[in-house]
């Protein structure tokens, strides 16, 4: 088609004044979503600067030994993160220990074994799981496992594992039925959708030519699994994970109902204990005293510090996956 | 081209203006602070508000919570049932007066055990809590309890894990009754306790131990009746085993100096007289002697005030104790005297 | 024992762990919410709609505590997914695969899987120390930048979905990337960016952390946004913790509520989404 200097074909078009005003709107709309861009940028900045200016008392205070203390004494005015972070991190070593291997088994069952009709809905049905907002995993942990704990369990583990040489400690104490482990359970029970729905999307995306080797080759299928699947969804798998583990050190509601809420490190599992996101909700609109309140933030900013690591670490793994060519 | 889900979001905004307000509607008291009071507070609101339309909306996020939101000044009130140290009260330029006085009761879940059949002293309680007596059936509460069986099990002891005064109180009888006590652990409205579970507020160490078998907490009265928990007798400076009631509540605090409490700072436990609850105390209302905003103060002491004379009949259906005629009039005349805007009262009442 | 046997055990064995994992998380699920609907249907009256939250031991329902729910959620979708959308549209339009892109998209990830506590005392520190008093406005905002990430990563999927022909035939008709954007691809993308809000609104309609020390709570009816205001997770927390009976069983039926919207609300997504790649599927 000739494209010819004639102008006035084109006059429509190329009007200066219209052209100028697309432009402008151009800059507008540019300007305002890379505004709204920035702002995630500084959402997490503010959050990282305010954390730092509410927690900088307790930490010029206290120095490196605010990490390393038991002690929580509002009374006296001596604080240490340590019960908390203990708490904290046992309590999603529990949940991870625990979702990983059923999270993995839910992923196996419905990328091997389940019938094409039943996938959907139990895939659906195990993500729902994730949608129940965790105060309901709260309240349903205080009300119906712990005192199932309580009866049944506790006084089981207690009888039987209590009396061995080394893993006995991790089971002695009067049966209170909420605790380290009773919060360990329910974070696991709220981990597990994450982990489950990661790791069959990751096993989804394995080239079903490499399957189909192994099963010709005559492998069973948890060999193929095993062999095929699990090496080729590596960093998959162990993004999901650490994606479940951050989840897991930040919840807050599903555990400061059954943790038992104290500032003490014991050696069982059955024993209450605090994590670090359950000691703020619970204290944080009563701490009196600049110090006690700036504990309470320095404490966020400890699980800021960790849960952004993991988070992260795993975000990196993730998209290093996407980039290969294969969606998560 | 017009973009068509602008249409419902432009409906959304406008709906939402409508249902919304920025204006301060009728005058609404705010408070928040101590658990303890909380189910007369939470009484006479209601009938208050039926009455007047004036609605108190009352979080009772414990004392500690209290003292924190109105020095925070994001409270009209604040309730606490530690007294603050006169100093204190100077240096924020805050008010105290007592509101209403109770008891702090332990309360027990152990099979077979009825409401006022156990009876324990303060070195035993104390113990307990120190974790020095672990077992229901250990000699030193069996000796209190000989007619009682006690199972072998394991005491659970249920403390609040969030700034209390009740959490005050009872340490404060414990510190009074076991110097050991008083060295390791003392009295405050959050200590360090060495063994047990936490629990928020007076409703969750109601919960914690009605849900725990073998668990001892302790919660005020009111709590323990309305839930029909297993109180203890407790020993009285006196010596005398007493039980839980608005006449031992009454005996503890009649000889109670209120003439010559500085800023009202009176300490009701482990009080003479052979029918004296030992873990009794004032609830304490916290506020500003010089408002900012002057409206809210006066509608919060209108409150009061009808709470003192109406709402006494309430308040002894739930076994607190309302203050004596002579104490409010006491109370009232700090409210003329103390609390003012441009050097006048701010209560409109007299 | 042949080693083919040992093989075909072990695979058994295996195959019967996952079995029985699948049906261990079918029957948390069922467990849980078995005890919701048995609870919360219990304490579900007419009151529940129409009286506001009662004192312990007398009748009441949860309207303050829905009403506030519902407003403080609808405020921080307002507020939070105009960002979340225009943000992703820069990420999948403008900035691409750019460095301030990959950073972007990388924070925005580590926000969404944020502990949402923290954002609670972000907003406290900026916005209810500085105010003075706890607000609704507060909590709205701190489940805004809880609502950001979710639709910034929706808007940023679907924009990207959107097939490139479409962006091509636009752009050569001369059109800038904003008329085409706001022409094309949004409508284009419409569905799954609804899809976006809904989970945004699943996500944050069940979050109480943030709110215990923004919105804090209010046991009248309140329309005010710049007092406390009631909301249902911090009642729940509120009253389930408590020793009475009328304030549990309130609390297992606001439970009830909000699991049923949210479950509500996963459900439409899904089925949104699904009927949107169908119509992808089938050539359109």
């Amino acid at each position: 088609m000739e494209n010819s200097g004639s102008e006035t074909d084109t006059v429509a078009i190329i009007d200066p004044r219209h052209a100028a005003k697309q432009l402008i709107y151009e800059r507008i709309f540019r300007a305002a979503t890379l505004s709204a861009a920035i702002l995630v940028l500084l959402i997490l900045g503010g959050v990282a600067l305010s954390l730092l200016r509410g927690a900088w008392p307790a930490v010029s205070h206290f120095g490196f030994s605010f990490v390393t203390r038991e002690i929580w004494n509002p009374v006296t005015d001596q604080f240490g993160a340590l019960a908390a972070i203990y708490g904290t991190v046992v309590t999603s070593l529990i949940a991870m220990l625990l979702a990983v291997p059923a999270g993995f088994g839910i992923a196996l069952f419905l990328t091997e074994l389940c019938p094409p009709l039943l996938k959907r809905p139990i895939g659906v049905a195990v993500e729902l799981l994730a949608a129940v907002p965790s105060i309901i995993f709260g309240i349903w942990g205080l009300f119906v496992l712990a005192p199932v704990l309580q009866r049944h369990v506790q006084p089981w583990l207690i009888g039987h594992l209590g009396h061995l040489t080394l893993l006995g400690s991790l089971f002695k104490g009067p049966p209170f039925g909420i605790g380290v482990l009773t919060a360990g359970v329910v974070l696991a029970i709220m981990v597990l959708p994450f982990i489950a729905a990661i790791m069959r999307d990751v096993f989804d995306t394995v080239p079903p030519m490499l399957k189909e080797s192994g099963y010709g080759l005559g492998a069973t299928t948890w060999e193929v699994m095993w062999n095929v699947v699990v090496p080729h969804s590596r960093v998959g798998m162990v993004g999901g994970i650490m994606l479940g583990l951050g989840r897991a050190l930040g919840e807050t509601m599903a555990v400061t109902f059954v943790i038992g809420n104290a500032h003490r490190i014991s050696s069982s599992l059955l024993a209450p204990g605090t994590t670090i996101s359950s000691a703020i909700a619970n204290e944080f609109t009563e701490a009196v005293g600049d110090l006690y309140t700036s504990s309470l933030i320095a404490l966020g900013l400890l699980l800021f510090l960790i849960t952004f690591t993991v988070i992260a670490a795993a975000q990196a793994m993730l998209r290093r996956l996407e980039r290969r060519g294969f969606a998560v | 081209m017009q973009i068509n889900n602008r249409i419902p979001a432009r409906l959304a905004v406008a709906a939402a203006a409508a249902a919304l307000s920025f204006a301060a509607a009728a005058a609404d008291i705010s408070g928040a602070g101590a658990t303890f009071p909380y189910p007369i507070y939470a009484k006479w609101a209601d009938a208050y508000k039926k009455l007047t339309g004036v609605g108190l909306n009352y979080q009772s996020i414990g004392s500690g919570g209290g003292i924190k939101q109105i020095k925070a000044k994001t409270v009209t009130f604040g309730a606490s049932d530690m007294p603050l140290k006169p100093d204190d009260l100077k240096a924020s330029g805050l008010l105290q007066f007592p509101m209403i006085i109770g008891g702090v009761v332990p309360v027990v879940n152990v099979q077979g055990i009825q409401g006022g059949q156990l009876h324990l002293d303060g070195a035993t309680v104390a113990s307990i809590y120190m974790g020095d007596i672990t077992q229901w059936n250990d000699p030193k509460i069996k000796s209190l309890n000989p007619k009682l069986t006690l199972p072998n099990t394991a005491i659970a002891p249920v403390y609040r894990s969030d700034g209390s005064g009740t959490n005050f109180l009872f340490s404060d009888f414990l510190s009074k009754a076991s110097p050991k006590f008083l060295s390791s652990i003392g009295a405050n409205t959050s200590v360090q306790w060495p063994t047990g579970i936490g629990a928020k507020g007076n409703e969750g160490v109601a919960n914690m131990t009605t849900q725990t078998d073998g668990a001892i907490g302790y919660v005020e009265y009111a709590y323990a009746k309305q839930n029909k928990m297993a109180y203890t007798l407790l020993t009285n400076k006196a010596g005398a085993a007493v039980a839980p009631s608005a006449e031992s509540f009454q005996a503890a605090a009649a000889n109670a100096d209120w003439v010559h409490a500085d800023s009202y700072y009176l300490i009701l436990t482990d009080q003479a007289g052979a029918k004296s609850w030992p873990i009794t105390g004032a609830s304490f209302i916290l506020l500003y002697k010089q408002p900012t905003d002057s409206a809210p103060v006066n509608e919060a002491l209108k409150f009061f005030s009808w709470a003192y004379q109406d709402g006494a009949s309430m308040a002894a259906e739930l076994d607190y104790v309302p203050l004596p005629a002579a104490l409010i009039a006491q109370v009232k005349k700090t409210w003329v005297s103390e609390i003012t805007s441009g050097g006048h009262p701010v209560w409109s009442g007299k | 024992m042949t080693r083919r046997t040992l093989r075909k055990a072990k695979n058994g064995i295996f195959l019967a762990l996952s079995l029985v994992a699948t049906a261990l998380g079918l029957a948390c699920l069922a467990a849980i919410l078995w005890t919701l609907l048995s609870h919360g249907l219990a304490g579900m009256s007419g009151h529940l709609f129409t009286q506001m939250t009662p004192p312990p031991g007398s009748q009441g329902g949860l309207l303050n505590a829905i009403y506030g729910s519902a407003v403080m959620t609808l405020l921080g979708i307002l507020i939070g997914s105009p960002i979340g959308v225009l943000a992703g549209t820069y990420l999948a339009e403008y900035g691409r695969d750019s460095r301030l892109s990959t950073v972007i998209r990388f924070i925005n990830d580590v926000l969404l899987s944020a502990p949402s506590i923290i954002i609670g005392l972000f907003v406290y520190e900026i916005v209810v120390v500085h105010m003075g008093h706890f607000s609704a406005i507060a909590g709205a905002l701190a489940l805004s930048i809880l609502a950001i990430p979710v639709t910034l990563r929706t808007t940023e999927d679907m924009l990207n979905l959107v097939p490139i022909g479409m962006k091509d035939s636009s752009a050569a008709l001369g059109a800038y990337p904003w008329r085409t954007t706001l022409s094309v691809l949004y409508p284009a993308a419409r569905s799954g960016i609804v899809t976006g809000l809904l989970l945004a609104v699943a996500r944050i309609s069940g979050e109480t952390a943030p709110l215990l020390f923004t919105a804090l709570n209010n046991q009248f009816w309140s329309t005010q946004l710049n007092a406390p205001m009631a909301n249902l997770p911090v009642v729940i927390f509120q009253f389930a913790l408590s020793p009475y009976k009328n304030w549990q069983d309130l609390a297992w039926a606001g439970a009830l509520i909000i699991t049923v919207t949210i479950l509500v609300l996963s459900i439409s997504a899904r089925v949104i989404l699904a009927l949107l790649q169908a119509e992808r599927g089938s050539g359109r």
